[in-house]
């Protein structure tokens, strides 16, 4: 799968699927949609955590990775963005972990070998938590910090597993706003990887948080693709925050200094006074089309407020284009 | 493509064939400053983030830290300090290395950072297994590393040895770690050259040549070291020093080292080096010719004579007198003076022109010598002592004149406030100032409000100093001010002393005088252009720019009050420390009751003296012995240090003074936040009960909060526990000896015996405390240990004293000193504000159990004051004064 998936690379731009929590709320879901079978009795309200979904609903989400893979998408993640103790912690469901990540996992894996036309991979989405590892949530005691790099590294790990036992080909840690956040992921994915020994590809994707150029904790592109780069990666990229235009400066850093594949994964533009996303699949393929033209990805897709509609769009003009050349 | 180190603060540094020699920060490493250790023990990590920003401001690309030291929780500080840069952008942007010989620490700080940073360090003195698999968690952390040439046999000492430690730990490291070949930086280990031993004449050129193999053999590799060690034979000599840097650096650096750690302060330009200078280091640092190092020390001898033993130079007594009095003073040579001085009053009309003439200028140049940097504390006294002397023997004839007023810059009152005994920091303000041509007028200590204002107003002064070391003077000099604005005073007003701080004067003093202008002044080098600036022509401008940075500390404190989430009283006991107490692991005193001892020896005490103190008091800064050998304050600590040990051995031999101690052992145990202490084994009788306080601050987790009755056993376990109580002083005689001086006008040696009964009364604790713990006590009974590691605090057990961070109420003093009748068998008083007088006494608790240990209470919150003030059956009013300087607010 690895030297499948690094070859492939080399011969095309992948295409990398849309939102998924827009497309969950088309279907309008209510409470018991989230409980269904599984945690009828539970004492916390659910509605919203959508990770729940691959196991109550399991049908509504192996319907929106078909629609993404029908569009085009190489690699569909899976749902499972808030599948750690820490981030369940706020529902009380820190036991439904195992469960969360391997269902997701093994939905997403039967949609994939529903297609048989080429290959179409499965990349376990790990999240950043709602919890930094870097920063105080107290301004008034820098010291302090919620969460400890151990923490971090025990919730990932069970993660990972379970994501693995599910069936993924691929890890993805993105939407990193802490890089400490993020070298706990890493450091839990090399742990699991020795102990299994089997090394799946990863993938991390950072987010650069406004014009200022710096993740949340104050990094530079370059300093952030520095300090992930101790592990051997499949591509390196920026995912949310910034719509496809915004994002280009940062991905022409990547495209300059990176050893491994680049991918970007953009919102479809900054949300409007509503919080929506508008910027149709047309705008945001337009925006697009420079960064194939200066050959700085090896990977597109979409974050927030992006459909297959948007994937469609982007996966027809990426199969025109020649990928990033690296090493 | 090429590999290159690449690490990562907030910033990107890449380490490549073009860049220039990386210069790694020093500063914050508690093993090689005694200040930052100091800001850390005390946990001032305000202080301690300001000299790592300094650092990285000052052009530092790495910082090192190192919390490596016996008295501190290293883990727990570096986790804390590194926490704390993330937060601090403009220093956080540069890579961290991280410093330690324990692995946990490293392991720990490594957690801490989001960046690239570099480990320093590990080798195969352990063997391979260890460095394997530190090797391996360090890559998983995603961290260079600096690999020592030190393996199971020991620390490379040739260049073969160098080169087949460096290859064995690179081939591992690449072959079984797969770690990144640029991720790999050696150091091959500096040794000192020209030492004599004929062994040690390769030591610079094996460093060469191992860094030029370990560049052309191992691939990728970095080379790095600490630069100062190789000159460590001509400490003393800086200008032989620095050139040795300079041109080990510029062999090093050509052979392939691309990092290290450099005082920029010590090194000379390469092409600036004499050639003949150049020469002979060359020679040296090459090995190449068989008597270089004989040629160098000749050499040395010629250059600059400040490492040698010199004759006396007589040789300044031919130039004449004016320019003899200037020599003098520069040098503080007392020898000459009133001959000197003499010889120059006949060549003026009248004798106050030599004041005004020769001696003031003799005294200018020494004002600016000490405000740039060029002369030290010492120097400034011994020279202050040089000009009183002349105007003490000018003084008789100015008097014969009528209208003989000298015109000084200003009058300065200065004093020490009520309650407070503490004055060796003022007196040395009042010397810098009078050595600025300032008239001092010193009223002394324990001054109350109405004294000093009563003074000003009728010497008519320009403005006043107000001193104290004790927090309850920090309340003291609230209340000076409000006098000062009652009484419609308009004088400026300088604040200072051990405790007082900026953000101190800014909210609680500066605010309640508003006709004039209240500043807090660092230290005595700072006291003479603050003073300038309030007297001078620039005056509106200073005190503009000063009610404006008051108003801004102001606004940010109260932007920060109440800035500390504290945790409950009862969620903080509920993680108070909960020690597993077994009556087998407890010793039983000899005696129970308590002991005098009178006229201790002196010469017991000298051994158990810690130094470091002693040179802060003189504002030289750095640890003891190595203070010595520092660059810059290294000579004069050197003349201080000969002079100290003179003056203690008179002391000593002389019997100036008298130490004496009274200790008090008795049974106890906790209830709750309170020691009860009790007379006797059946534990009804309670002769004292000391009321301790709670850390409140948020923890990490693990992390108790501690109050001192966490290390006594509870009552309710039923386990017979032990409490110890000491006081003691060698105060007694010291004021005869001061007054000696101060009538002879020396304020160098008024100081200097102070300072040095200091230190011998914390000598005296170390020495009285080791008898406890290994007699009278005898809870450690075998315990070893040498002198270093007392002062490190290595043993088991502790003292803290009430006023100190541990148990910061001054009230408990009261207690301790009836339980202990202290007062009568050791004559040590306190005064209102509780602090001990004489000065130079100590006063505390002991704690036995293996787990005590020294802690800061922090801020604590009303709740715990009101539960205080309950449990003492007082109203929290009356009580509270005490404690407003750590109540959160």
């Amino acid at each position: 799968m690895k030297e499948n998936i690094e070859k492939l690379l080399s011969e095309r731009i992948l295409v990398l699927d849309g939102a998924m929590g827009t497309m969950i709320q088309r279907h309008k879901l209510e409470e018991i949609d989230f409980r269904l079978g599984a945690f009828e009795n539970h004492d916390k309200p659910l509605k919203g955590n959508n990770d729940l979904l691959s196991i109550t609903r399991p049908e509504i989400i192996k319907d929106i990775h078909r629609q993404y893979f029908q569009a085009g998408a190489d690699i569909v993640e899976t749902n499972t963005f808030s599948g750690t103790w820490i981030a369940q912690a706020d529902y009380s469901l820190e036991d439904a972990v195992y469960r969360i990540n391997f269902e997701s996992a093994k939905i997403a894996r039967e949609v994939a070998d529903e297609f048989t036309d080429k290959p179409r991979f499965v990349a376990g989405s790990i999240g950043p938590t709602n919890r930094t590892a870097s920063i105080s949530p107290d301004v008034n005691d820098p010291g302090f910090r919620a969460i400890s790099f151990d923490e971090l590294v025990n919730a990932y790990k069970q993660q990972v597993e379970a994501l693995m036992d599910g069936g993924v080909d691929l890890m993805l840690v993105e939407t990193i706003f802490d890089t400490l956040n993020a070298k706990a992921a890493l450091f839990a994915i090399d742990e699991v990887y020795e102990e299994r020994g089997n090394r799946l590809p990863i993938m991390v994707s950072g987010t650069i948080t406004d014009q200022s150029g710096r993740t949340l904790t104050g990094q530079t592109t370059e300093a952030f693709l520095i300090s992930l780069s101790h592990i051997p990666l499949l591509s390196i990229g920026l995912n949310c925050a910034l719509g496809a235009n915004l994002m280009r400066p940062y991905l022409q850093i990547l495209n300059e200094k990176a050893d491994f594949a680049v991918s970007a994964h953009p919102n479809a533009g900054l949300p409007n006074e509503f919080g929506k996303y508008d910027e149709t699949p047309e705008i945001m393929a337009e925006q697009i089309k420079e960064f194939l033209e200066e050959g700085l990805v090896n990977i597109i897709g979409g974050c927030c407020g992006t459909t297959p509609e948007h994937i469609k769009a982007i996966a027809d003009l990426a199969s025109k284009y020649q990928p990033r050349k690296w090493k | 493509m090429e590999v290159t180190l690449k690490l990562s603060g907030l910033e990107p540094l890449i380490v490549s064939k073009e860049s220039n020699f990386v210069n790694v920060g020093e500063r914050t490493n508690v093993t090689g400053s005694k200040a930052f250790l100091r800001m850390i023990k005390e946990g001032d990590f305000e202080a301690a983030l300001a000299v790592a920003r300094d650092q990285v401001e000052g052009g530092a690309q790495i910082i090192d830290v190192n919390m490596d030291e016996g008295m501190i929780d290293g883990k727990e500080a570096m986790v804390q300090f590194l926490n704390l840069i993330a937060s601090e952008p403009d220093i956080a942007r540069v890579p961290i290395m991280i410093d330690s010989s324990k692995w946990e620490i490293i392991e720990a700080g490594l957690k801490c950072i989001q960046g690239k940073g570099v480990v320093n360090s590990i080798s195969l003195k352990e063997g391979e297994e260890n460095f394997i698999r530190q090797a391996k968690t360090i890559k998983r952390y995603g961290a260079a590393v600096i690999v020592m040439a030190f393996d199971e046999k020991g620390q490379a000492d040739s260049y073969e040895r160098r080169i087949e430690i460096c290859k064995r730990s690179y081939d591992i490291l690449v072959e079984q770690v797969s770690f990144p070949k640029e991720d790999i930086i050696f150091d091959p280990n500096i040794f000192p050259v020209a030492t004599g031993m004929e062994e040690h004449n390769n030591n610079a050129l094996d460093f060469f040549r191992a860094t030029k193999w370990i560049r052309e053999n191992l691939p990728g590799a970095h080379v790095s070291g600490g630069v100062s060690n190789v000159s460590f034979s001509f400490r003393g000599n800086n200008k032989v020093r620095e050139a040795m840097h300079s041109a080990f650096l510029f062999h090093a650096i050509a052979n392939g080292m691309d990092m290290g750690i450099v005082n920029p302060t010590m090194l000379e330009v390469y092409s600036d080096i004499e050639p003949e200078l150049l020469t002979h280091v060359e020679d040296v640092l090459l090995n190449r010719r068989p008597d270089a190092t004989e040629r160098l020390l000749e050499l040395a001898e010629t250059v600059k004579g400040d490492g040698k033993k010199k004759e006396v130079d007589l040789s300044w007594r031919n130039v004449p007198v004016k320019e003899r009095l200037s020599h003098a003073l520069v040098k503080g040579l007392v020898e000459f003076i009133d001959e000197d001085v003499e010889e120059c009053r006949k060549l003026f009309e009248r004798p106050i022109e030599v004041i005004e003439g020769p001696l003031m200028d003799g005294m200018n140049i020494v004002g600016d010598l000490f405000g740039s940097g060029k002369m030290f504390l010492p120097q400034v006294v011994k020279s202050a002592r040089v000009m009183k002397k002349a105007v003490a023997y000018l003084l008789p004839f100015i008097e014969e004149e009528k209208d003989g007023k000298s015109s000084s810059a200003g009058k300065i009152l200065m004093a020490t406030v009520k309650g407070d005994v503490h004055d060796i920091g003022k007196n040395i303000v009042g010397v810098v100032l009078g050595c600025n041509n300032y008239e001092v007028i010193d009223i002394g200590v324990m001054v109350p409000a109405e004294k000093i204002i009563e003074t000003a107003i009728r010497e008519n002064v320009d403005v006043i100093g107000l001193s104290g070391l004790i927090t309850p003077s920090l309340d003291e000099m609230e209340h000076v001010a409000k006098e000062m604005e009652r009484a419609n005073l308009n004088i400026p007003l300088l604040i200072g002393g051990a405790t007082t701080s900026k953000v101190h004067t800014a909210v609680k003093i500066e605010k309640h005088y508003s006709k004039g202008q209240t500043v807090h002044v660092l230290d005595a080098s700072r006291s003479v252009t603050v003073v300038e600036s309030l007297l001078g022509s620039k005056k509106n401008q200073f005190i503009h720019d000063l009610k404006l940075e008051y108003t801004k500390v102001r606004e940010h404190h109260e932007k920060h009050r109440g800035a500390k989430q504290l945790l409950s009283l009862k969620d903080a006991r509920e993680n108070r420390l909960k020690i597993e107490f077994r009556q087998e692991d407890i010793s039983t005193p000899k005696q129970i009751g308590i002991q005098l001892f009178k006229n201790i020896p002196l010469e017991k005490l000298v051994p158990f003296i810690d130094w470091t103190p002693f040179f802060q008091t003189w504002e030289l800064h750095g640890r003891f012995p190595n203070i010595l050998e520092d660059e810059i304050v290294g000579n004069e600590a050197k003349k201080l240090f000969e002079d100290a040990e003179s003056m203690l051995s008179k002391i000593v031999n002389e019997k100036w003074i008298e130490a004496r101690a009274v200790i008090g052992l008795f049974p106890a145990n906790s209830n709750g936040d309170d020691i009860e202490i009790y007379s006797d084994e059946s534990r009804t009788q309670i002769l004292n009960i000391q009321r301790t306080l709670r850390q409140q601050t948020k923890k990490t987790a693990g992390q108790p909060n501690l109050a001192l009755s966490d290390f006594i056993a509870p009552k309710e376990t039923g386990i017979k526990d032990y409490i110890g109580a000491f006081a003691l002083t060698t105060g007694i005689g010291l004021e005869d000896h001061v007054e000696r001086f101060e009538k002879d006008h020396d304020d160098y040696s008024s100081i200097m015996v102070k300072a040095l009964a200091d230190r011998l009364v914390e000598a005296l604790a170390e020495y009285m405390h080791k008898e406890v713990r290994t007699d009278y006590w005898g809870y450690a009974i075998n315990e070893q240990l040498s002198n270093e590691e007392l002062i490190k605090e290595s043993y088991r057990g502790i003292r803290p004293a009430p006023g100190y961070p541990a148990c910061p109420d001054h009230q408990e003093k009261i207690g301790l000193f009836e339980l202990l009748n202290a007062t009568e068998l050791t004559g040590v008083s306190l005064t209102e504000s509780l602090a001990m007088f004489p000065a130079s006494s100590v006063s505390g608790w002991y704690f036995a159990h293996p787990q005590a240990k020294y802690f800061g209470l922090g801020k604590i919150s009303m709740e715990q004051i009101n539960d205080v003030s309950s449990r003492k059956e007082v109203k929290s009013e009356e009580i509270l004064k005490w404690y407003s300087s750590f109540l959160n607010d």
